[in-house]
């Protein structure tokens, strides 16, 4: 009993780091889990946006130009144009998402100097 | 759902008038009333959890402090010191959408996230925000993103159009992405439990296979849950740097 209570109150403070070690080494891998996991939620926003960015630019692309040969009775000369403008600009949106600097704004700071992403 | 042979897994989105007689003369359908009870739910969780004030939190007061770090980290992370600002915008919309989103998970409830009516409005609703914030902070400076820095002057007409199409895409894939995620979420639901009740009409050895339709929607059920908070998430995120852009000078 009096031994055990020596131990526990031990002045240098080694049986106390010696614990708060073993604690640190339970907790470690289940706090770097928790990042790894922040880390897929965003991963796979990424992953989840990129093809309706690539399929929406060409929605708005086509909406705009039915719109307008509807409007002037050109058609179909501005649905052909703006079809093809709206898939480039749907390809346009996926390499704003995925070119390499984009990937990691979040550490650069507020502006990579394009100022859009 | 399944009348005969056939599957009828878009009449779940159908809307019907809820609440007899005074919701058939007010046109309140289940959409709106499961919007109200989204505010509620969230609204409930935030005062019940926050109500102890406590220095050492509970468990719901952890949990409510969690999720305003988590969203107040987002925006201040991702719009820089203004997204303080934003901040109750953004939490806001994600806390409705989210529980909009796993409502809809619950029998007998209807998932408004579904509804691109709904969609487009909340993304129109933040693209307007983000277009008014453009020209609040930037001025005329804002039309000058259409044309991007140091690209030859030959290739404007091009450009800008191109440029022009890509910023008016935004609200359309927020809205779509949210809304075709969750259309298709039910209707895989509907289907799998439909083959269910399909299969056991067809006897014994029908009853066995039936056992796997169920077995795939509760797999099913586990991926609506991660999709949920995940397109909640996404919707947040891109509010979250259209705002940036918006307030960078």
């Amino acid at each position: 009993m009096c031994e055990n209570l020596d131990k526990d109150n031990d002045p240098s403070g080694e049986s106390f780091n010696r614990r708060l070690e073993a604690a640190r080494e339970r907790l470690e891998p289940r706090m770097a889990a928790r990042q790894e996991t922040g880390g897929t939620l965003s991963d796979l926003g990424l992953v989840v946006r990129s093809g309706t960015e690539l399929v929406s630019a060409l929605v708005v692309g086509v909406a705009i130009g039915w719109g307008l040969d509807h409007w002037l009775h050109a058609r179909p000369w501005f649905l052909i144009v703006f079809s093809l403008l709206g898939g480039v600009a749907g390809v346009l949106n996926v390499w704003r998402l995925v070119r390499p600097d984009a990937i990691n704004t979040k550490a650069e700071g507020p502006d990579d100097g394009s100022g859009r992403i | 759902m399944a009348a005969g042979s056939s599957i009828d897994a878009l009449g779940q989105f159908e809307l019907h008038p809820v609440l007899g007689a005074l919701g058939e003369s007010l046109r309140f359908s289940q959409s709106p009333m499961m919007m109200i009870v989204a505010a509620v739910v969230v609204l409930a969780f935030l005062y019940a959890g926050m109500r102890p004030a406590a220095v050492v939190p509970g468990r719901l007061q952890s949990a409510a402090e969690m999720c305003y770090d988590f969203i107040y980290n987002m925006a201040v992370d991702t719009i820089g010191v203004e997204g303080r600002a934003f901040f109750p915008f953004v939490f806001t919309l994600f806390f409705f959408i989210l529980a909009g989103n796993y409502l809809g998970l619950l029998p007998f409830s209807f998932a408004f996230t579904s509804h691109i009516a709904v969609t487009l409005a909340l993304a129109l609703m933040v693209f307007c925000l983000s277009i008014i914030v453009s020209l609040k902070v930037q001025g005329a400076k804002f039309f000058a993103h259409f044309m991007p820095a140091g690209a030859p002057k030959a290739l404007a007409p091009l450009l800008i159009p191109i440029e022009i199409l890509s910023f008016l895409s935004r609200p359309v894939s927020l809205s779509i992405r949210l809304f075709a995620n969750m259309v298709a979420g039910h209707v895989m639901f509907d289907m799998f439990a439909a083959f269910t009740i399909m299969l056991a009409g067809l006897g014994f050895f029908g009853d066995i296979i039936a056992v796997g339709p169920v077995v795939i929607n509760i797999a099913l059920m586990a991926l609506e849950l991660l999709v949920g908070a995940l397109q909640a998430y996404v919707f947040a995120i891109l509010t979250c740097i259209y705002l940036r852009e918006a307030v960078a000078h």
